[in-house]
């Protein structure tokens, strides 16, 4: 505002010769540069605090730095390696030297820890391996890696190595659908006992098209009876939506937990009208993350619902219904397509929420009901593998950017059309 | 109403469609309701019938070291969040509306994404990059991504509310002799406050309830009131969690009936002003 005046004292005062376009521009110019300013705080801010930490941890899913950093001329050598012989002398000799150099170091054992992920064993053998190094007088590095030990002369070994003696790696992200290199560094599917990945995103996805249909299911008739209501009967139909809406999660969850236990209210009523005998599991299970997760997230898809369907006049329905049409036929033709987009936003968001969520299959599920934020915890809590944790986030984060652009874009049409 | 020629298929379908959304009513509110009471259970089991009334589970929680704790740390960690999140996000909000520059779409959409992007994924990365810099297990750390979330908030609403404002009021109150800092305080902060407040209000309650980037980034000194309640909810569910689950409760309705009642100002006032 104060930039306002500024800018207008500024037009008043400047040089007369100056041409009223150059002026023009320059105050709009000036604007820019005074508004643009009051943005800056916020976009280094963020940068520091979301966009630098996530892009860290979306490098990691391709980072390698294991070897390169301690076997660095090793590397070098073995990239113009052609694989298909033992390799030469040099790469020996180079090998030799910096196991020698570098034994007993973190920096050896993490390469060690690294190799061994690929080939079981290989930690042994780069232990068993540095402590014959360096040569001793007279032998040639070839003749003392063998003597240390014969795996050295074998090309696969080496292969091992060579492939991993890059700065980046595609492994982790192989490895999270579970895809991973076979010994001829083809991609191949891992052995079915080991495969659990695919399994988890289908989980994820198949949990979350389930709440989300749920969510619908519930959501649409309530939305559509508030949206009838005046709106003085809509406001207070609108707290009890709003109220759990603004209840922290933890609170529903523990609610949940307590209502579903095997002597819970709902345990207690379903024997009292005798529909059961003993009590039934209803949480640590499936059931109990869906009633949960659908009531967390249904107030997310009425809320959409309910914004377009305020804005669709009862009159469209009246016409049809008094040109002959019957009611069901005339909602689903008439009124139906016009709340399509709040059902596709309201889908969206929900989707979008339940895809990430931990909190709730954590407290209320088994280790069956875990979706990928679990593993992407449990990578980075439990077992300190930064790869495997990062390469889970890159998936789960790909699958909630391209959801949400189609949902900014959808939503983004709908403000276009109500703006028109 | 239904009309009265409606046919009994019609009637049928009416009441049994108010029945419908009468039970998703209950299914929403049931978990607030029933949690409730429990908390003033005279025994230490979360069952229904109650044996006697007791408020032992409120002294626990305001005895107890570890809830005080946890409760001072959210005393903490949440206002300052909420604090940067406004100071942040105010002037940004200003910014976006004020002037158009190409790549806005996008800046827009980075500025918004905390509110997306998955809290795991969050909470994760911020550790990766908080820790080696010393920033894991300190109020600093927590504070900085409590208001990183809760910036979109304060941006959507912030801007939600300057799309409806008027710039010719301060253009009017300058022509009448206002100083901008008067024409500032006079007219638009009146105008725009209930959008910041609510943003603020929004943040405050993110920051709140949130547990999964404090697991990752805070060290045991600043677990929060939710991270508590995890541990709570996980380890053994005692009425405890009832009782401060009440107490959030409570404070969600304060917030909600702070945030309705400035949505009606808001709206009286811009009433007046057309």
């Amino acid at each position: 505002m104060s930039n306002l005046t500024a800018t207008m004292t500024e037009t008043v005062t400047t040089d007369r010769s100056v041409s009223l376009k150059t002026q023009l521009h320059r105050a709009e110019r000036m604007k820019k540069l005074k508004y643009g300013a009051l943005i800056v705080p916020l976009a280094l801010f963020l940068l520091f605090t979301f966009v630098w930490p996530i892009a860290a941890l979306l490098k990691r899913s391709i980072d390698n730095p294991e070897i390169v950093t301690a076997f660095p001329a090793t590397s070098a050598l073995l990239h113009s390696w052609d694989g298909r012989s033992l390799p030469d002398n040099a790469v020996f000799a180079a090998f030799a030297e910096e196991a020698g150099k570098i034994k007993g170091t973190p920096v050896f054992a993490s390469a060690a820890k690294r190799l061994n992920m690929e080939l079981p064993g290989f930690r042994s053998l780069m232990m068993k391996t540095a402590r014959a190094m360096p040569p001793e007088a007279g032998q040639s590095a070839r003749e003392a890696l063998i003597a240390a030990d014969q795996r050295w002369g074998d090309i696969a070994t080496w292969q091992y190595l060579g492939r991993n003696a890059s700065p980046t790696t595609a492994r982790y992200l192989l490895a999270s659908v579970d895809r991973k290199y076979d010994d001829a560094g083809h991609i191949v599917k891992v052995d079915d006992d080991e495969a659990i990945y695919v399994d988890v995103l289908k989980r994820t996805f198949g949990m979350s098209a389930v709440v989300t249909i749920c969510c619908l299911l519930l959501g649409f008739p309530l939305a559509y009876m508030m949206a009838m209501q005046p709106p003085r009967i809509a406001n207070v139909l609108m707290i009890f939506v709003l109220l759990p809406f603004w209840t922290s999660v933890l609170v529903r969850v523990a609610a949940w937990l307590v209502l579903l236990q095997s002597e819970g209210l709902v345990n207690q009523a379903l024997r009292a009208f005798g529909l059961i005998e003993k009590p039934l599991q209803l949480v640590f299970n499936s059931t109990g993350v869906y009633v949960a997760m659908v009531h967390i997230l249904l107030p997310f898809m009425i809320l959409p619902l309910y914004s377009v369907m305020k804005g669709i006049s009862p009159a469209y329905v009246r016409a049809a219904v008094s040109l002959g049409c019957p009611p069901f036929k005339s909602f689903w033709k008439v009124y139906f397509p016009q709340a399509v987009p709040g059902v596709g936003a309201g889908c969206l968001l929900v989707f979008i929420i339940c895809m990430g969520y931990y909190i709730t299959p954590a407290l209320l599920g088994s280790p069956k009901e875990q979706m990928v934020s679990y593993f992407v915890a449990f990578y980075t809590n439990q077992t300190i593998n930064w790869g495997m944790a990062a390469a889970l986030s890159a998936i789960l984060f790909a699958a909630t950017l391209l959801l949400y652009m189609v949902y900014s874009r959808l939503v983004g049409q709908q403000d276009a059309v109500k703006a028109r | 109403m239904i009309a009265a020629y409606a046919s009994p298929l019609e009637r049928v379908w009416y009441y049994a469609f108010r029945i419908i959304c009468g039970l998703v009513l209950v299914f929403l509110m049931l978990p607030i309701l029933v949690i409730a009471p429990l908390s003033f259970n005279a025994d230490s089991f979360l069952l229904y019938p109650m044996s006697g009334f007791s408020l032992q589970w409120y002294e626990e929680f305001f005895t107890s070291p570890a809830w005080r704790q946890a409760f001072m740390n959210s005393c903490i960690v949440s206002p300052f969040a909420t604090l940067l999140a406004m100071a942040l996000g105010t002037p940004a909000a200003v910014g976006l509306t004020r002037i158009d520059f190409p790549g806005k779409a996008v800046l827009t959409s980075i500025l918004i994404s905390p509110m997306v992007v998955p809290v795991v994924i969050v909470g994760v990365a911020t550790y990766l990059v908080f820790a080696p810099a010393g920033l894991s297990g300190s109020y600093i750390g927590l504070i900085l991504v409590h208001a990183a979330l809760g910036v979109p908030f304060v941006v959507t609403t912030v801007s939600a509310t300057l799309q409806g404002f008027d710039f010719n009021l301060v253009r009017a109150a300058a022509s009448l002799g206002a100083n901008p800092l008067t024409a500032f305080f006079k007219v638009t902060l009146p105008l725009v406050a209930p959008g910041v407040i609510s943003g603020g209000l929004f943040a405050f309650g993110t920051s709140f309830d949130e547990v999964v980037v404090t697991l990752f980034l805070a060290g045991p000194e600043q677990s929060t009131l939710p991270r508590q309640m995890f541990a709570g909810i996980r380890e053994n569910i005692s009425p405890t969690i009832a009782a401060v689950a009440t107490i959030l409760t409570v404070m969600s309705t304060l917030m909600l009936i702070t945030l309705e009642w400035l949505r009606r100002r808001s709206e009286r006032t811009r009433g007046q002003g057309r």
